[in-house]
């Protein structure tokens, strides 16, 4: 079997004392959806950040599609069709939810260097961004400044500016944080209609939604991947267990 | 060009990178431990200098001339962190370099006000007038060599306090964690204002040295700021020792360059053209250096490390 | 934009149209000649403010495309070339120049370093200013005759030199609304707003920015050309960085990122200095505290107060 869409082999990086990944290998494949799970500490957003280009590692190779992309930046890797959401909500809160999501769209729609026309004019970036809107369920809410929008939607909007770079993989960090119960489940179901079609590396707290949307679970503690496979394999795992709960559960 | 004009510029460039160090410490403090970025820090250097020299002028005594300057310098320092700054503290650096600016034409009017426009008067004490014979055939100001001696003394105090002192400690602390240290028990806000008046007094140590051999005039900091921000810039924001390390080269390269590149470029381009293309070349050196430091080490040469 | 908006912009302009005809009735030709210099740094502040109030690059620079685009002028004027139409573009073009070399450099930084860069690199230009003997050093140069275009468009008619410039900054105003809400104004917009979500989606920044400092110090060229013609005298200190912190006031005053804030910005900084200058010779010892709690309270600037305010 070939190295899959997404391959990672000896990510290094160190801030200053603290190795935040260390010697880390990784394969995703071709339509999968991969789980990034683990404890506090363990790396997890500092690994989505050198896989979406916006930290440079030390050491490793990062390659995507079968092409090196270590060296490139994140507005390149997004051309190459890498999407990233991000764990702190990051939006334009002084624009509307339509305006960010035509950003998104008219960042993969040839140059900005147009000077004269203007862009909230232009039926290319706003119908795609009103169906990618649609396809999140914020339809009703698109001239709704971002930064007034409901945590639960902002979160919603991310993945409606990811989906309008018309990308291959998804890197998504905690999707549901912060989100109650009936949010995260309408986030889950949202995630569970991109199965299959999109790729998706997803870094997760909450046991729940890893188990309803992975194919495929990843552990990583102190930096490196302990562990690899199906959900039933993983959650059976005792290093596993170890490395979560600290000790053997008494049961 | 013989050696011993070559040794004298080199000094020049040691007293002048001397008294950068002094500006650039405060400055580069007040920015590593508050994130402030202060534009009047030149108020301050020209407030120390008016003061001395008043001081000086009133009673004869350079020395009480230097003290008054030094605790009149820092009161006022720290009375502006008080009343003008702390707010500051919270907002964003364009908020901060807009209100430094205010106060560096407040304080240029009223400096303007109490002593007028036209330059003061000022001159070397006379225990310091002589010269000094460092090397046969070199005679070098003693007033110069005893601003380098002060200047590194300074220095050498800043690396103690700051390295081996719990109030260093305390400093280098409060730089990256502020709620850290005031859970600590630490009184924040004293410290703040604390580090502000003794970067005011560093301030107006320069300014007061620099009096006698440079002109006490309304708006003296203005340029010296621009210089102590490019010294900033290339030994690294927040860093003591890159404080010194680039006002150091800062120094030299604009001493040596103002000395020696007209005379170098004339027997290149003639001496007509040189006369031009010198000073207007030297004047640029310490900014080309800027952008040459920023190409290969953008965030300086020693960085401090923010939490 | 809101009718209301519309409405208070068309009666700005048809108020300034009108000044020459006042000037002339009320037998006071310095009107005409302070409104003219007045809405020379509007164009400047308008031009600061594309970058600084939509850009959010603080730059502490931009007075030293003023000095470029004067010197543009100034220079060729001394050696007997007085047509406006090789010193203009020439002070455009020089700008622009600089204003690449000087981006280049300086955008590879952010926050409080890119401040301070952007207010070294001016400096250095000022002492280049001084330094040079042959065009005045530090006592400045002369200009020896406005710049010249030929037929009508003489420029030593006070007044057809006034619409001139009222045209510029109508043009000026007018293009710029557009460029704010055409594609590369959203990004720029968008970058000030969040940058690092801005290269997440897929925009290299960088370059953005850069033609955004590029055109921003073009038009402050153009300003520049203006002003040596305003007053026929130009000095380095037109470059000075305090110089810079006067545009940027103007900028905040007036409202950031409002492209119309910073010409009613212009006229009140500009109007409160003579009126404060004829009160007291030290009337900055009063314009500093104001520039304090401007900052500290009033960040909305003036433009917000007008109405038809908070609309877009």
């Amino acid at each position: 079997m070939t190295e899959g869409l997404l391959s990672v082999r000896g990510l290094r990086k160190r801030f200053g004392g603290l190795v935040a990944t260390d010697g880390l290998d990784l394969d995703v494949g071709d339509g999968e959806t991969l789980a990034v799970i683990g404890p506090n500490g363990a790396g997890k957003t500092t690994l989505i950040a050198q896989l979406s280009g916006d930290l440079a590692p030390d050491a490793g190779a990062i390659h995507f599609a079968g092409q090196d992309v270590t060296a490139l930046g994140a507005p390149a890797r997004s051309h190459r069709g890498l999407a990233r959401s991000f764990q702190i909500t990051s939006i334009f809160g002084e624009f509307t939810a339509l305006d960010n999501v035509a950003l998104a769209v008219q960042a993969h729609a040839g140059h900005s260097f147009r000077f004269w026309r203007p862009a909230r004019a232009e039926r290319a970036l706003r119908e795609p961004a009103r169906e990618m809107l649609a396809r999140v369920g914020l339809a009703e809410r698109a001239e709704v400044m971002a930064g007034a929008l409901a945590h639960g939607e902002q979160r919603q909007l991310e993945i409606a500016m990811a989906l309008a770079t018309r990308p291959r993989l998804l890197l998504l960090d905690e999707p549901v944080a912060g989100m109650g119960i009936d949010e995260s489940q309408r986030m889950v179901q949202l995630l569970r209609t991109l199965r299959g079609t999109h790729t998706m590396v997803l870094v997760e707290h909450d046991m729940d939604v890893v188990f309803a949307l992975a194919d495929r679970i990843c552990v990583m503690v102190y930096g490196r991947v302990i562990a690899t496979g199906a959900p039933e394999v993983i959650r059976a795992n005792p290093e596993v267990r170890r490395a979560y709960l600290g000790e053997e559960p008494a049961r | 060009m013989s050696g011993l004009l070559v040794l004298e510029q080199c000094l020049n460039g040691l007293q002048f990178g001397v008294m950068l160090f002094l500006m650039a410490a405060g400055l580069t403090l007040v920015f590593g431990i508050m994130n402030l970025v202060n534009l009047a820090h030149g108020s301050l250097y020209m407030v120390g200098a008016y003061f001395a020299t008043a001081a000086y002028t009133r009673t004869g005594s350079f020395l009480l001339g230097v003290l008054f300057g030094l605790i009149a310098t820092l009161a006022v320092g720290m009375l502006v962190e008080v009343i003008a700054l702390r707010t500051l503290y919270e907002r964003d650096h364009l908020d901060q370099v807009l209100a430094t600016f205010g106060l560096i034409l407040f304080f240029n009017e009223a400096v303007a006000i109490v002593w007028g426009r036209t330059a003061l008067f000022t001159t070397v004490p006379p225990a310091l007038a002589g010269h000094l014979t460092l090397l046969p055939g070199l005679r070098y100001p003693a007033y110069r060599a005893v601003i380098i001696l002060v200047g590194l003394a300074v220095a050498l105090l800043l690396y103690v306090i700051v390295s081996r002192t719990r109030l260093g400690m305390l400093i280098r602390a409060g730089a990256s964690n502020r709620t850290m240290v005031a859970a600590l028990g630490v009184n924040v806000r004293l410290l703040y204002t604390l580090v502000f008046g003794f970067g005011a007094a560093l301030a107006a140590l320069g300014g007061l040295m620099a009096g006698p051999i440079y002109t006490v005039q309304p708006g003296m900091g203005d340029d010296i700021l621009i210089q102590v921000l490019v010294v900033i810039v290339i030994g690294g924001i927040g860093s003591i020792r890159g404080a010194l390390v680039g006002a150091v080269v800062v120094g030299m390269v604009d001493t040596l360059g103002r000395a020696f590149l007209k005379p170098m470029l004339s027997g290149v381009l003639g001496p007509v053209a040189a006369n031009d293309a010198g000073p207007a070349l030297a004047s640029m050196l310490i900014y080309i250096l800027m952008a040459a430091v920023l190409c290969f080490r953008p965030q300086g040469l020693f960085p401090a490390a923010r939490g | 934009m809101s009718t209301a908006r519309v409405l208070t912009l068309a009666a700005g302009f048809v108020v300034l149209a009108l000044v020459p005809a006042a000037a002339g009735l009320l037998n006071q030709p310095f009107y005409l000649d302070l409104v003219r210099r007045i809405m020379i740094f509007a164009i400047a502040a308008v031009s600061l403010d594309l970058i600084l109030g939509f850009g959010g690059m603080v730059s502490f620079g931009h007075a030293a495309y003023l000095g470029i685009g004067a010197y543009a002028v100034a220079i060729p004027a001394f050696y007997g070339i007085h047509s406006g139409l090789v010193q203009w573009p020439l002070a455009v073009g020089l700008s622009a120049l600089v204003a690449l070399v000087i981006g280049a450099v300086s955008l590879r930084t952010s926050g409080v370093y890119f401040i301070m860069i952007t207010l070294a690199f001016t400096q250095m230009l000022y002492y280049l200013g001084i330094s040079i003997n042959a065009w005045g050093a530090d006592d400045g140069m002369r200009l020896a005759r406005r710049s010249q275009f030929g037929g009508a468009l003489d420029l030593g008619n006070a007044v057809v030199f006034y619409y001139v410039v009222l045209a510029l900054l109508i043009g000026l105003l007018w293009a710029g609304h557009r460029l704010v809400h055409a594609r590369f104004g959203l990004v720029i917009r968008a970058a000030k707003s969040n940058e690092p979500r801005m290269r997440a989606v897929g925009f290299a920044t960088y370059r953005y920015k850069l033609a955004a400092f590029v055109l921003a110090g073009a038009a402050c060229g153009l300003a520049g050309a203006l002003l040596t013609n305003q007053t026929e005298y130009l000095t380095p200190s037109y470059m000075h960085w305090t110089r810079s912190g006067d545009i940027m006031v103007m900028v905040i005053l007036g409202g950031m990122g409002t492209l119309f804030g910073p010409v009613l910005g212009a006229f009140v900084f500009l109007l409160l200095e003579d009126v404060l200058a004829a009160w007291t010779v030290h009337w900055q010892v009063v314009l500093g505290p104001l520039l304090v709690l401007i900052v500290l309270y009033a960040r909305r600037g003036l433009w917000g107060l007008l109405p038809g305010a908070r609309h877009d």
